[in-house]
């Protein structure tokens, strides 16, 4: 027998198994979530979700892309606005306005994209940075969007209160698995596999047929279309809007940081990072700006020492993966008996 | 004539971003690195100087020779102890790390210094007039601010073109690794260049703490108008940096006369329109530090 018929590429381990069957489970108890009646408690899952999602976008497309933004505020703020103006201005029912805040937000990434895209490596990150302060002035500049003051989100006023959280939790819940089942499929397919082999080299890749530039083009826009419809479940669950918030550097900061110390490049790095992120927050709660400086300084020792991240390291050492986007390429163990029995 | 005062007023001003730019564009002349927190540095050079005239009672203009050779050794230090660890990993870890960087000076300015705004008061150089006829005056200070500039622009050229060490930033420049091979430490290089890159964006805070008010989070604006004046004078070019900082100062005060929120945001739709007709910049040499 061949060489070639002594391997086999393997995709699904006993831990990607683990993997799924956990991440049923965590679903299965946020959808029961609700009926627990914790307000509170469904507001923090939301905001966790909408950190986690923005979190997986950014690494999609800085971790696997290769595209290092630092301007994805800039559809946060878009998707946040898109949800207002559609709900209170065009009448459109607020949690179906959502989805369709993100595609709002897609349709600006495509003009984006083409000024964006005249930039390479690390000025593409202030390109796309410059880009979203344009945006922020544009809409600080119009009066229909209450300029510098915002807007406050009116269409839900007259939802009872429990309504309005339980729904716009279940939606929560519903972007939360859509995007990571999105990212998980969409890496583990075909084209997933051509997007990893531009990041890592892109004459390599396109001598081997990959469109370097539609590839990179159609993540750029999709992760503006996941960023948008999470900026509007933000502002969803925020309900008063204003561009330095909306726009802010922060959301891309937090993101960053949150993929960078969990582990860029990874499906469980951001989970670990938002986790992360959360309990930082919560016990640094007292002490202003803290909490900010201490994860800026994490992340820079993170990106020094340790590139792989928090969950890098454990899957180093335990050579573990639950969400497995790569094909390993083994000996199998048939084909090795098969090879001594020769 | 209100326009002609704009545009005086927008060149003038234009000096002030060139000082922003100029360091900005010798570090990604040198060693391709975009440092993140170069606006943030310079703001802290301006809260360093507001320290400095505090305690030792001296006007800002006198505290440029503390606060300067501070910014160098941070610059020197920064480049040394950690940005040369990441040359060679690819862009992506040297942008992430001085992201991080500004966020965390940011907020540390923020913890340390409060929100409030603050200013530097050079004992009333900043509100003289020097009037050139027909109506039109310019202030004192914005002039002896574009004169700096020039003056340091001049100053640089002469460097890079002249000296030694400006010999070894053209080579690293061109080819880092056989920079090295030719017997170039340039892990000491680079943190001279990142040394002087600090220097000059001190003077450049300081100048804009002398200019106007500013509090912690003014960093990330002076980072995009160094990058949009670079952008649009053309990569490599010193004097197209400051074209391009004259040009951003002009469509800035200019559009800031056609409706007051509109300044900021005329100047980035200019760089914007640039790179979409000109993706190269107005006055890009194909040498990268000149």
């Amino acid at each position: 027998m061949s060489a070639t018929a002594a391997l086999e590429v393997q995709r699904t381990t006993t831990a990607s198994r683990v993997g799924g069957v956990g991440a049923v489970l965590v679903v299965i108890g946020l959808v029961l979530v609700p009926w627990s009646g914790d307000a509170g408690f469904m507001r923090a899952v939301v905001e966790f979700i909408a950190l986690l999602v923005l979190a997986q976008m950014w690494n999609l497309l800085a971790g696997y892309a290769g595209l290092v933004s630092i301007g994805q505020q800039a559809y946060v703020g878009l998707g946040g606005y898109a949800l207002v103006v559609l709900a209170d201005d065009l009448g459109v029912n607020p949690f179906l306005a959502v989805p369709l805040a993100g595609l709002v937000a897609a349709a600006f990434a495509l003009p984006t994209a083409a000024l964006v895209f005249r930039f390479r490596d690390a000025y593409f990150a202030v390109g796309t940075w410059a880009v979203a302060e344009v945006y922020r002035l544009l809409i600080a500049n119009t009066d229909a969007l209450g300029r510098g003051t915002g807007r406050t989100l009116k269409a839900v006023f007259p939802l009872a209160r429990e309504t309005r959280e339980v729904v716009t939790y279940g939606l929560a819940v519903a972007i939360g698995v859509a995007a990571l089942v999105a990212v998980y499929w969409y890496l583990r397919s075909r084209r997933g596999l051509g997007l990893m082999a531009v990041r890592d080299s892109e004459p390599a890749s396109a001598s081997l047929g990959v469109d370097v530039v539609r590839t990179r083009l159609a993540v750029y826009v999709a992760v503006a279309f996941g960023t948008g419809t999470t900026g509007a479940l933000l502002y969803l669950n925020l309900l008063r809007i204003s561009p330095d918030a909306a726009f802010s550097i922060n959301w891309t900061a937090y993101t960053i940081f949150i993929v960078v110390i969990g582990g860029l490049g990874t499906l469980e790095g951001p989970i670990v990072g938002t986790l992360l992120f959360f309990l930082l927050r919560h016990a640094l709660a007292d002490y202003g700006a803290w909490y900010m400086i201490l994860l800026g300084a994490l992340a820079v020792v993170a990106m020094m020492r340790y590139p792989q991240g928090l969950w890098g390291l454990v899957a180093e050492r335990y050579d573990l993966n639950f969400f497995p986007v790569q094909r390993r390429v083994r000996r199998s163990l048939t084909s090795v008996e098969k090879g001594s029995a020769r | 004539m209100v326009w002609v005062d704009a545009a005086v007023q927008g060149v003038l001003l234009g000096g002030l971003y060139a000082l922003f730019a100029t360091g900005l564009s010798l570090i990604f002349g040198v060693m391709r690195l975009v440092n993140l927190a170069h606006g943030d540095f310079s703001i802290l050079a301006a809260f360093v100087a507001v320290v400095t005239v505090q305690t030792l009672d001296v006007n800002p203009l006198t505290a440029l020779v503390v606060v300067v050779p501070i910014m160098g050794t941070v610059g020197y230090g920064l480049q040394r102890l950690a940005l040369n660890r990441l040359l060679g990993r690819g862009i992506l870890p040297a942008v992430l790390v001085t992201f991080g960087l500004s966020i965390v000076i940011q907020n540390g300015l923020l913890e340390i210094f409060s929100a409030d705004s603050r200013r530097l008061n050079p004992g009333g150089i900043e509100t003289a007039s020097v009037p050139l006829g027909g109506g039109l005056a310019v202030g004192a200070f914005p002039l002896l601010t574009f004169a700096l500039a020039v003056v340091l622009l001049i100053a640089l050229q002469l460097v890079i073109g002249r000296s030694p060490i400006g010999r070894a930033f053209r080579a690293a420049s061109d080819d880092g690794a056989t920079a090295a091979l030719m017997g170039i430490d340039t892990g000491r290089l680079y943190g001279l260049a990142m040394a002087l890159s600090l220097a000059i964006v001190a003077v450049a805070g300081v100048v804009l703490g002398i200019r106007t008010t500013f509090t912690f989070s003014s960093g990330p604006d002076r980072l995009l108008f160094a990058f949009e004046a670079v952008i649009i004078g053309g990569l490599g070019s010193l004097w197209g940096t400051l074209a391009g900082g004259v040009i951003l100062g002009v469509a800035q005060t200019v559009g800031a006369r056609l409706s007051p929120g509109w300044g900021v945001l005329t100047g980035h739709l200019v760089f914007l329109a640039v790179l979409l007709l000109r993706p190269s910049g107005l006055f890009a040499r194909s040498r990268r530090v000149d």
